[in-house]
């Protein structure tokens, strides 16, 4: 039996290479100081639905939700091995909170056939780990998050491995099913050379109207099927009271940027006197001893 | 969708395993009693499983005026529908002001899907709670008492303030160990509510074959006095250092992600933002340079001594005591300083 598997990437923000500030002067986070990259545990589940692919045949499609910009990871996607890729763009997404999110990207899975959801474990921007179970709650279905690697695949039947940390856990459950995948699960295979090739100029209608010509431009690559789809909150038929400000319930309040405070402080010699009258302090005022 | 209620309680959900409670619950208590008096309502806990009445008795000791009890053979074993079915009956009947959860592996794998099924926010991870007030600037209105949800986001380069006014509850998961654990008071007492569920095998989809948990093997949260070691300590043989200090100190041995994915001691012993979180009447950082995300997990700590030959190393702005030079040379020193003293 073969497995349609749907996964869910997002574009991030690199939190572990920032190059300058975190926030502008005026309490904005600075993107320009954080380059975008492809949400590094949405590189494992996607690993885990072209592996389930290789393994049982079937397709593998993936969703993001995003600025126009997010196109470059579907096209990442598209190297590495994915069949079909699908940006979900619209002005009125902005200002998504998790559960609005959830509820956009519930109504783009819907419109698909599934067997296979799979998210990554959380995404490093935030590091919230809710958009996955929130999806699931939505199209009620199962979740199995922190999965580490499927067990088996037989029929309508998945038994996988969960891995929390603080110990494991073997389920099994019937399809359909969302997963959340962990770094731990595999080693994403890097893109094809073949594919780079082929899907280099691939693109969606929102980058292409940017530039001049747009409509010309999108019907030379509809011809060599290279047009990217998309999809706005209308083609989806979603209730606008559900996405964007609107839909969030969760609001910033404040956001500080980080800053080392000073301690009050001494400088202790590197030498026997200097540690030995420190260790003395702390031993009067009852911290050690 | 539940509608504002000021004047609904504060509940803690009382994550449970084989009819035990672990620490979270108990940190929840403690941060939950501050709220709730700060907003002159009840402490609620919500504890559900299988013959786990036992436990009601020990949130009442640790602060919670009522216990909404929920047990029933099918809620033996922890599943997120299950338990968000009977959560979000709760809800639905009692209209809490607030709900939190610990961002434990269970934590997060319930709340997003009991926020999804009532529609209401949820902030993930949250190192710090309080009460407080919102203005929206464009219409001018002024929300009171709400849930200030306090966490490090980008990576722990920002630290964000979430609300939601205008939907219930206000509900967020708590890190593991930031929040101190209370003094239990042994004549305190919970007030028993029991609620009934009827759950079906729907509610049951996943079949747990097998598995196995550990405990933590180190108990960093629970330790006076931490020394941590870095990458700057340069092999898995010189951390003999680090535990030599431990050892004479009565201190637990701690690590930077740097030196654990050196392989220079286990993952357990890792703290910061991906770690545990410590506070510690002493922490001992030794060759390590005091990155944002380890920062986070170890800024709480009373007295900090920093021991690092950069003398621009980040560590130094958070520690009191600063030491500059060569770890090789200061960590025996140490040794025999405290030697000689206790
Ligand atoms: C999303 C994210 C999450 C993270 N989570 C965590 C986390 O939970 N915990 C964590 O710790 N890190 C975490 N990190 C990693 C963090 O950014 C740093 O890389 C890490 O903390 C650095 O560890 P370190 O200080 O041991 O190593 P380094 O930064 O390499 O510092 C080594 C220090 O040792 C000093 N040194 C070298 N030799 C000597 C000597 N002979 N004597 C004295 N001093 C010496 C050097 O001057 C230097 O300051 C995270 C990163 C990201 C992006
Ligand atoms: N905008 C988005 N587009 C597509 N997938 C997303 C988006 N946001 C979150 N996800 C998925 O949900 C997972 C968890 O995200 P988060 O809840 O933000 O930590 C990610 O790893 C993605 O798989």
């Amino acid at each position: 039996m073969s497995y349609n598997c749907v996964v869910l990437v997002k574009q991030v923000p690199d939190t572990k290479r920032i190059t300058g500030r975190a926030m502008n002067d005026d309490g904005t986070v600075n993107r320009a100081a954080l380059p975008a990259v492809f949400n590094p545990e949405d590189l494992n589940a996607l690993e885990l639905a072209l592996d389930i692919k290789d393994c049982y045949g079937g397709r593998v499609t993936v969703i993001t939700m995003g600025l126009p910009a997010a196109t470059t990871v579907l096209r990442e996607a598209l190297y590495r091995g994915a069949d079909e890729a699908i940006l979900v763009t619209d002005r009125r997404c902005a200002a998504s909170d998790t559960l609005a999110t959830s509820y956009i990207l519930s109504c783009a899975v819907s419109k698909l056939d599934y067997d296979i959801i799979l998210c990554g474990r959380q995404a490093i921007d935030g590091d919230t780990a809710q958009v996955g179970p929130q999806i699931a709650e939505k199209l009620g279905i199962t979740q199995v998050t922190y999965l580490e690697r499927v067990i088996e695949l037989k029929g309508r039947v998945m038994v996988a491995r969960r891995n929390m940390g603080n110990g494991w856990q073997e389920v099994r459950t019937a399809l359909p099913v969302l997963v959340t995948v962990i770094d731990e699960a595999n080693e994403p295979r890097v893109a094809a050379a073949k594919r780079l090739m082929k899907y280099k100029d691939a693109a969606t209608r929102a980058e292409l109207e940017s530039g001049g010509d747009g409509e010309l431009r999108c019907k030379v690559l509809t011809d060599k099927g290279l047009l990217i789809r998309q999809w706005g909150l209308d083609d989806l038929g979603a209730d606008l009271s559900w996405c964007g400000r609107e839909g969030s319930p969760t609001k910033v309040h404040r956001i500080q940027s980080v800053v080392l405070e000073a301690k009050e402080s001494k400088v202790v010699e590197a030498a026997p006197a200097g540690i030995s009258a420190m260790v003395h302090e702390l031993i009067d005022d009852h911290t050690i001893g | 969708m539940i509608d504002v209620n000021t004047a609904g309680e504060v509940w803690i959900f009382a994550e449970q395993r084989a009819g035990t409670l672990a620490d979270t619950p108990l940190e929840l208590l403690s941060k939950g009693r501050e709220l709730a008096d700060a907003l002159g309502v009840k402490l609620g806990a919500v504890l559900m499983g299988q013959n786990v009445s036992g436990l009601c008795a020990t949130l009442g000791h640790y602060g919670a005026d009522k216990v909404y009890l929920v047990e029933d053979a099918m809620l033996a074993q922890y599943q997120a529908n299950s338990y968000t079915r009977a959560m979000g009956e709760l809800i639905h009947e009692h209209r809490p002001q607030i709900v939190l959860y610990g961002a434990t592996p269970v934590g997060r794998d319930l709340a997003p899907r009991i926020a999804s099924n009532l529609k209401a926010g949820l902030t993930a991870d949250c190192t710090d709670l309080q009460i407080g007030d919102h203005e929206v600037k464009k219409t001018g209105s002024v929300y009171k008492n709400l849930l200030f949800q306090i966490r490090p986001a980008f990576g722990g380069n920002i630290i964000a303030t979430i609300i939601n006014y205008d939907r219930w509850p206000q509900m967020a998961t708590v890190r593991e160990g930031v929040m101190p654990m209370p003094e239990p008071d042994m004549k305190r007492k919970a007030e028993v509510v029991r609620h009934n569920v009827s759950l079906s095998a729907e509610d049951l989809p996943i079949e747990i074959l097998r598995e196995e948990m550990q405990g933590r093997k180190v108990n960093l949260k629970a330790s006076r006095v931490i020394v941590a070691g870095g990458a700057g300590v340069g092999s898995k043989e010189n951390f003999r250092l680090i535990y030599d200090l431990a050892h004479s100190l009565g201190a637990a041995p701690g690590a930077t992600r740097a030196a654990v994915d050196l392989g220079f001691i286990d993952r357990d012993h890792q703290i910061g933002q991906t770690g545990t979180t410590v506070r510690p009447s002493l922490y001992v950082a030794v060759g390590i340079s005091g990155a944002i995300q380890h920062h986070a997990g170890m800024s709480e700590s009373k007295k900090i001594i920093a021991i690092n030959n950069d003398p621009d190393a980040p560590i130094f702005s958070a520690a009191h005591y600063k030491i500059v030079g060569d770890l090789n040379a200061v960590v025996p020193m140490m040794i025999k300083a405290i030697k000689e003293k206790v």
